[in-house]
């Protein structure tokens, strides 16, 4: 294998050629990406660049050893987005030519030995009858114009969607000392996330600090001059805002895919070991695998995720082009995830979503700081915790190894 | 070669992927602060160390070669 290419220069494309180097590849390796930024962390964007206390140079990605990127040797085709994908002629075509030299034509297809599929997820949107004033949060710069918009003191921010991105940014709103009013189309938050109790609990967070929830209410359309002014509900009532902030969820981003002859399907979808075509991985955002644990197909949408299964499909990567025995070790993380909001630390080991019990082990709801643990059948699925982050070390031990509530229930009663 | 094991505690928010990483130098006790167990690993420790830097969410670990 001579020639690798990377779609998708953030997170976990950057660290599947961390890892395609460290393993002493030593072809060329090119980075496409659409946006015209060096990989940059995401998690800040909601965070500290937006109250204003990061600048974008903050968060720019390093690597490990003493040469940094450069020492990674990549050939960069930054603002340029994939089209498509030849799997049979192993080309990528591309829109766009990121090496400023007016060339076309033969720019526009990038060959390959190796792909490395990373091109992460895009927000959903809602209709905005062209108004301004009403944002996503996803990338450095749509985190820089809602910086912008926050920065010009507006009389009320509206976020619709109380999911991570949404309860993140309404924190970091408040805690710039904005009105705040957080909509969320579901009666609970985060139910299929968390589940109803502590979903509710996290309406009962943002109420505590002052942002007006309104939970079960959906958007109908905004409204406004050139800008937005006031958002519709749809039971009839009306928000004044200049400013909204969406964060409805993100959908992968494949449709250059289509056609291709991959398995597409809420993400590309891989085998057990992050391999979606001979000489074909995905990882990050996008992909989509077994797992033996859970049960089914699972996409996950966590920092931690992109930099594990980049690792893992750049070594699968390898192996499948050299063919060598043992068979390829399987791609069954345990997800975790952290979310920072006001005060409170909020992280889950596992999968919550359609658990059949929650039980809280350690503190409690109403202090704002436990640990809650997470029942499928009869084993512990998920652990859950605010504010209490060596206990999420304590149980996910069990979570990774399927162990049965009894275990769970043991270890809550005496630990 | 030695290393040490150097965290800027003004970036460390007690995520604890470090400890899940590399429970032998890493503890977030119930205070909710991490501590350091052992500033200088043993070499054996060096690739969970060097996971641990990987894995921390605010990129707070690094290493010094001695």
């Amino acid at each position: 294998m001579q020639s690798i290419v990377v779609v998708g220069a953030s997170l976990a494309g950057l660290r599947a050629a961390e890892q395609l180097r460290h393993a002493g590849y030593d072809g060329t390796l090119t980075m496409v990406g659409d946006e015209p930024h060096l990989p940059y962390d995401r998690p800040p964007l909601s965070k500290q660049v937006l109250a204003g206390s990061w600048d974008a140079d903050r968060i720019a990605l390093t690597v490990q050893g003493d040469h940094g990127l450069d020492g990674l040797d990549l050939d960069w085709r930054l603002g340029v987005r994939a089209t498509g994908l030849d799997l049979a002629g192993r080309t990528i075509e591309l829109d766009g030519d990121g090496d400023g030299d007016g060339a076309s034509g033969s720019d526009r297809r990038l060959p390959f030995d190796g792909l490395v599929i990373a091109t992460g997820a895009t927000p959903r949107t809602l209709p905005t009858g062209g108004l301004a004033g009403i944002h996503t949060l996803r990338t450095l710069d749509d985190c820089l114009a809602v910086r912008a918009a926050l920065d010009a003191t507006p009389r009320r921010v509206v976020v619709v969607g109380a999911g991570f991105i949404g309860a993140e940014v309404a924190a970091t709103c408040r805690g710039r000392g904005l009105d705040v009013t957080l909509l969320e189309a579901l009666p609970v938050p985060l139910e299929r996330a968390i589940g109803p109790e502590i979903g509710a609990l996290s309406a009962e967070v943002h109420r505590d600090h002052g942002v007006d929830v309104r939970l079960g209410v959906g958007v109908d359309r905004f409204d406004g001059g050139d800008r937005v002014e006031r958002v519709h509900l749809v039971d009839g009532t009306t928000v004044e805002a200049d400013v909204v902030v969406v964060g409805v969820g993100v959908a992968p981003n494949t449709g250059w895919l289509d056609g291709s002859g991959l398995t597409v399907d809420n993400g590309v979808v891989c085998d057990a070991g992050c391999l979606a075509a001979p000489g074909v991985v995905a990882a990050g955002d996008v992909a989509r695998w077994p797992s033996a644990r859970f049960g089914g197909l699972i996409r996950v949408e966590h920092w931690e995720n992109a930099i594990a299964m980049g690792e893992h499909a750049a070594q699968r990567l390898l192996s499948d082009a050299a063919a060598t025995d043992p068979p390829p070790t399987s791609y069954d993380p345990v997800p975790w995830f952290w979310s920072d909001q006001y005060d409170r630390k909020v992280q889950l080991s596992g999968l919550a979503g359609g658990a059949d019990e929650v039980l809280v082990v350690d503190g409690s709801l109403a202090e704002r700081r436990f640990a809650a643990i997470y029942r499928r059948h009869d084993r512990i699925v998920a652990v859950l915790a605010m504010n209490r982050p060596r206990l999420v070390v304590t149980y996910r031990p069990l979570v990774e190894r399927r162990a049965s509530w009894a275990e769970a229930l043991a270890l809550a009663t005496t630990g | 070669m030695g290393y040490q094991v150097v965290v800027d505690f003004d970036l460390c928010e007690s995520n604890a992927r470090c400890m899940e990483v590399a429970p032998e130098v890493f503890e977030v006790r119930d205070d909710d602060f991490l501590y350091v167990l052992q500033e200088r690993p043993a070499d054996d420790l060096r690739d969970k160390v060097e996971e641990a830097v990987r894995r921390c969410p605010k990129a707070a670990i690094s290493i010094a070669e001695d």
